[in-house]
């Protein structure tokens, strides 16, 4: 049971990483040919604020401030009263509410299946191909070392 | 007697309409628009972002356009921003190790896990201007190549395998992050938040100050050990949640200087280190900020106080590029009243030095004055 929970929540967690990480202009028109409903009371938000980013000295160190990045909120209510939340980097504001409504969502066993293959999947599957092409154009930049013989044997 | 003196107003309104249509220009030339920025001047961008201490691009374009372009004026308006929002906490530490790496070097080690990946650099062009990219042609898609898994640990840990560089940099165990956006700076501080104070220090200040210990004031020896460019993600502890949520990714430049150090009576020969962590792609500063890291570790290093990089109250009082345009630029506002004040003080010492230095002239003049 403890275990399946720790899958539940990391499960859960990774669809808000995916949802965070996405553009609001995605996430509107996947949510449009998904046909995912969006009624939903909102308790919170959505709502712009900071957060501090923190580093650590020398990479792996004690932390310390490094600055402010713009987040924007949102906690909803579904009628059938799962609560969603949603924290994002930047102030877009209709793609915080729609991805704390898609957490309530994903809450409900009866909805889960469709959120993942409707939204989150897609999605994902969006941010792995550009994150893979990044990958592969910064390969292309590796610096191949040769060794030149000098002098004989 | 003070007289107070009001007006000025209109002049004020019309300078600042003016403002407005010298800003757009020639309405024939198309306006700019944010993404144009964000897309095209992303470094500019990058630097507003980091001494402006607020990631968010589309609010550093909007800086930038509404500034014509003056970067400190554009990290000014990002500042008095970002005091207008609540805050929700302070982020779990990022971890650059496991950063999606878009340019990684080492000065230090040719092969090292993971490679050399020079990504979108300036180093090794020409610097020759291009007309080409003024008659605005296509470019041509960047050539990708099979990516490899290898793990790209930081040189720092791989140095430190061998046991001759100092550790990550440990405060004491209840040490809580200082935060300059609380309390105000005091001195002498914590490492911590002397880094937060440099990471959105001016980048020219820290340019000529990292400089300076190169020239000899202060010299430290450094090797660039490390840089890294890329994207890491972002997590904040929130109480709704069982776990920390996850809010997105930023991009950040580290740089891991390394100085040789002969030892002292507080701490043996080896490898000290120098630490660099800004907002966006900013390799000057990130190195910068870790030579200022360095030469300000002094004290604590055993290390004679000499020279101005190495002066804590100096450097991280005059880093800060929005006071320093604040207190400068001030002397331009009207100072009609002091300035009467003392402009009745020269003029009574000079007649004061006259008299004593040539009184017969000095009579003479007073004599030709009735």
């Amino acid at each position: 049971m403890r275990g399946q929970e720790a899958r539940d929540q990391a499960e859960r967690k990774a669809a808000m990483a995916t949802l965070a990480q996405s553009s609001g202009d995605d996430v509107v028109r996947l949510w449009n040919e998904s046909g995912l409903p969006s009624e939903a009371e909102l308790l919170r938000g959505p709502e712009t604020g900071l957060v501090t980013v923190r580093g650590r000295i020398g990479g792996g160190g004690s932390p310390f401030n490094v600055g402010e990045t713009t987040v924007t909120r949102a906690t909803v209510r579904l009628p059938s009263g799962q609560v969603g939340h949603c924290y994002a980097l930047g102030r877009d504001k209709q793609k915080a509410r729609l991805a704390a409504i898609a957490d309530a969502l994903w809450q409900d066993p009866a909805r889960r299946a469709e959120v993942e293959t409707g939204l989150i999947a897609p999605l994902r599957s969006a941010l792995a191909t550009a994150h893979e092409r990044r990958r592969a154009e910064t390969a292309a930049t590796k610096v191949d070392f040769f060794t030149m013989v000098r002098g004989e044997d | 007697m003070y007289v107070a003196v009001k007006g000025g107003e209109a002049a004020i309104a019309n300078a600042h309409s003016l403002l407005a249509d010298r800003r757009r220009g020639d309405r024939s030339v198309p306006a700019l628009r944010l993404d144009q920025i964000v897309e095209q001047l992303a470094l500019g961008v990058d630097r507003v972002m980091s001494e402006g201490s607020l990631y968010d691009r589309e609010l550093a374009a909007l800086a930038i356009v509404q500034a014509r372009g003056d970067l400190i004026e554009a990290i000014f308006l990002v500042r008095a921003y970002r005091t207008t929002l609540p805050r929700f906490g302070y982020s779990k530490a990022i971890d650059t190790a496991t950063m999606l790496v878009e340019r990684r070097v080492s000065a230090t080690y040719k092969d090292l896990p993971g490679g050399q990946l020079l990504g979108p650099t300036f180093d090794y062009t020409h610097r020759l201007l291009d007309p080409e990219l003024a008659a605005g042609g296509d470019v041509a898609e960047p050539l990708q190549r099979e990516t490899e898994t290898q793990a790209m640990p930081r040189v720092s840990a791989i140095l430190a395998r061998e046991g001759l560089i100092e550790p990550d940099g440990e405060m004491p165990q209840d040490h809580v992050p200082g935060d300059i956006t609380r309390e105000p700076l005091e001195f002498p501080m914590a490492r911590d938040i002397r880094l937060q104070a440099l990471s959105r220090g001016d980048e020219g200040f820290l340019l000529a100050l990292g400089y300076s210990t190169q020239r000899g004031y202060a010299r430290n020896h450094p090797f660039v050990g490390e840089i890294r460019i890329g994207e890491v993600e972002l997590e904040l502890d929130v109480p709704e949640l069982p776990f920390a949520v996850p809010l997105g990714t930023v991009r950040v430049t580290e740089c891991q200087m390394v100085n040789q150090f002969k030892g002292s009576a507080k701490a043996p020969p080896q490898f000290t280190r120098g630490y660099g962590l800004v907002f966006g792609q900013s390799e000057r500063k990130a190195m910068a900020m870790a030579l200022c890291d360095r030469a300000l570790r002094a004290a604590e290093l055993g290390e004679d106080v000499v020279a101005a990089a190495q002066d804590e109250e100096f450097v991280i009082s005059h880093s800060d590029n929005v006071q320093a345009t604040g207190f400068v630029e001030h002397l331009k506002l009207p100072h009609y009243v002091d300035f009467q004040a003392e402009l009745d003080l020269v003029r009574r010492m000079r007649a004061e030095y006259d008299a004593r230095e040539n009184p017969v002239k000095a009579d003479d003049k007073r004599e030709a004055a009735e």
